[in-house]
């Protein structure tokens, strides 16, 4: 049998059986018998609201905002080849929150609720579009263009911090940055999902590209690959997916980081058939993280679920770079 | 007829001329091992006939079609370029690395095929890699990935072959075995294009010899007329003996000859 055959049945299981468990875990504990009724029961039986209105779209966001995460991060770090590439690095975390923190402060979301959405994918779009503007020319100035674009977007956060009228604002502003799936509904699930869809089937044609760019630039272009399109082929992938899973989600870090190492080994390290995978161990990891964040609460207080991963992924980020800085020469 | 020609190539590099109007013809059948000092153009005209820079000046033509109008799969799929320390950035498997040769011939999706595996297999024989056939590319020694490299190269079955320092890092066995892989290849028809420091192995082994210095084409012949000490003199600045003939030539520098003697 194939090396890691298995592995994407095991995700899918998993993904299944936490997103049972994400329909049960909360504030009002369901049974099981209770969940399945549910579907069955009136449109005001309480089990109903909560399963249909509040946990599916909760779910099913999860789903699809840690899928996004998981494949973009498995593609960049292939196109980059650059094991510490994720989502953020590129700049398009940062576009994202900056659009949807311009909404919030211009008290746009008040008179138009989805204006968060919207202009948090512009500002993915356009972080994108200058990312790859100044990081032509090679891998090492498309990092150095993210990590410009990326100080840009904080700076034009703390400048919005700095100058909210209200510390209403700045608290909104905060708790958005945080990212959260609580209080999502079937709205959010419907504004991203078309989004996030094409842009994974886009990023879905880079395989075989990505997998001959493992011998470096001068080889993949040697055999075929047009290298500046394959980096426009996947920025527009990656701003369409990220933006608009940043835009409902907020700021979810460390998924995109961690998702593609755990499921390389399983794939023989191949850039080609990371990308699937690492979606799927995305949205196990979110719905995870979902239901650990809602579970663990301080004072009634919940755990914002971006707070949550990055308090999880940090760690595993510090072991990655004392990896790294083990095997480099 | 030439496979491969350049004609006035200029290339320049902040203000600085790293090709003048190179000329230079390549037909199917020879092996043609480029020589020159450091920073003469090796690498630069070897990624000009690749197809992968575009001069400022002139033009490469593969059977007479300028290079820059060649569909990317079609043209990679009839010539396989190998640059200068090749390496390989994730830890996949020798095989899977020599497979990745045939990536302008894979369809977009999908594993795979018998027939793909057939050929994999055999250049992972010819170059000698049958026991690190599933090792990871990154924990390879330096020799033992540059032979990898060179099956991946050979794996289509390229008419042209262009490579820059295929025999840097190897030991003699690896080197004589490289060498000779290259030779073969012309030998049943191919156009081998080769940037060589060790002048022994490229007399003893190539048809023909480039000569370069600063950006220029200073000859272009037959290894056993064109390789002589007066060409090794206006090349690289030293006193050089070329002895023998093919399989026995041996190229000698005399140590500290001072300048002009």
């Amino acid at each position: 049998m194939r090396r890691g055959a298995a592995l994407i049945p095991l995700l899918l299981a998993a993904i299944v059986i936490l997103v049972a468990v994400s329909m049960l875990a909360g504030i009002v504990w369901l049974s099981p018998a209770q969940a399945l009724g549910a579907f069955s029961a009136g449109p005001t039986d309480l089990a109903r609201l909560i399963i249909i209105e509040l946990r599916m779209p909760r779910a099913v966001l999860a789903i699809l905002t840690g899928g996004a995460l998981g494949l973009c991060g498995a593609v960049l770090q292939g196109l980059l080849r650059n094991p510490l590439a994720e989502p953020g690095l590129l700049g398009v975390s940062s576009g994202a929150a900056v659009g949807a923190v311009i909404a919030i402060y211009f008290g746009l979301t008040a008179r138009f609720p989805y204006a968060a959405p919207v202009l948090g994918m512009c500002g993915a779009m356009a972080a994108t579009a200058l990312t790859f503007a100044f990081g032509r020319g090679g891998t090492l100035s498309i990092i150095l263009a993210g990590a410009a674009v990326s100080g840009l977007g904080g700076a034009a956060i703390s400048l919005a911090l700095n100058l909210a009228p209200n510390a209403g604002g700045a608290f909104e502003i905060m708790t958005w940055l945080m990212g959260s799936l609580s209080d999502r509904s079937w709205d959010h699930v419907w504004l991203a999902a078309p989004f996030i869809l094409v842009g994974a089937a886009i990023l879905a044609g880079t395989a075989r590209s990505l997998d001959a760019l493992a011998l470096g630039e001068a080889q993949a272009e040697s055999l075929g690959v047009d290298l500046d399109r394959l980096r426009l082929t996947v920025l527009a992938g990656v701003a369409l997916c990220v933006g608009a899973a940043t835009s409902v989600a907020g700021v979810i870090g460390f998924i995109g980081l961690i998702a593609p190492h755990l499921v390389r080994p399983f794939v023989g390290h191949q850039p080609s058939r990371t990308p699937l995978p690492s979606a799927l161990c995305g949205a196990a990891l979110l719905l995870a993280a979902d239901i650990g964040s809602r579970l663990l609460r301080f004072n009634s207080t919940e755990i914002k679920l971006g707070v949550f991963t990055a308090l999880v992924g940090t760690p595993f980020f510090f072991w990655l770079v004392l990896r790294l800085r083990k095997t480099a020469p | 007829m030439s496979l491969l020609t350049v004609s006035g190539v200029t290339v320049r590099r902040g203000g600085r001329a790293i090709l003048r109007e190179v000329s230079a013809s390549f037909s199917a059948g020879q092996f043609v091992a480029v020589i020159g000092g450091n920073g003469a153009g090796k690498s630069t005209l070897l990624s000009v006939l690749a197809g992968l820079l575009k001069p400022d000046q002139g033009e490469a033509r593969l059977d007479g079609q300028p290079i820059g109008r060649f569909d990317r799969k079609a043209l990679a799929r009839r010539r396989a370029y190998l640059p200068q320390n090749p390496r390989c950035d994730w830890p996949i498997s020798v095989e899977r690395l020599v497979a990745l040769g045939l990536t302008p011939t894979l369809p977009a999706f999908g594993r795979l095929t018998a027939d793909v595996q057939v050929r994999v297999d055999r250049a992972v024989e010819a170059c000698d890699l049958a026991s690190q056939r599933d090792q990871a590319a990154t924990t390879l020694s330096g020799g033992e990935l540059a032979r990898a490299m060179l099956a991946r190269a050979m794996v289509g079955d390229p008419e042209v072959l262009i490579v820059d320092e295929p025999m840097a890092g190897l030991d003699p066995r690896h080197a004589l075995d490289t060498a000779g892989r290259l030779q073969g290849l012309a030998a049943s028809g191919k156009l081998v294009i080769a940037a060589v420091h060790d002048l022994t192995l490229a007399a003893r082994f190539a048809s023909h010899v480039l000569g370069m210095r600063e950006g220029q084409v200073v000859a272009l012949g037959p290894m056993a007329t064109t390789l002589t000490s007066v060409l090794l003199h206006d090349i690289f600045d030293v006193e050089a003996c070329v002895s023998g003939e093919g399989a026995t030539a041996t190229v000698d520098y005399v140590a500290g000859a001072p300048k002009g003697v």
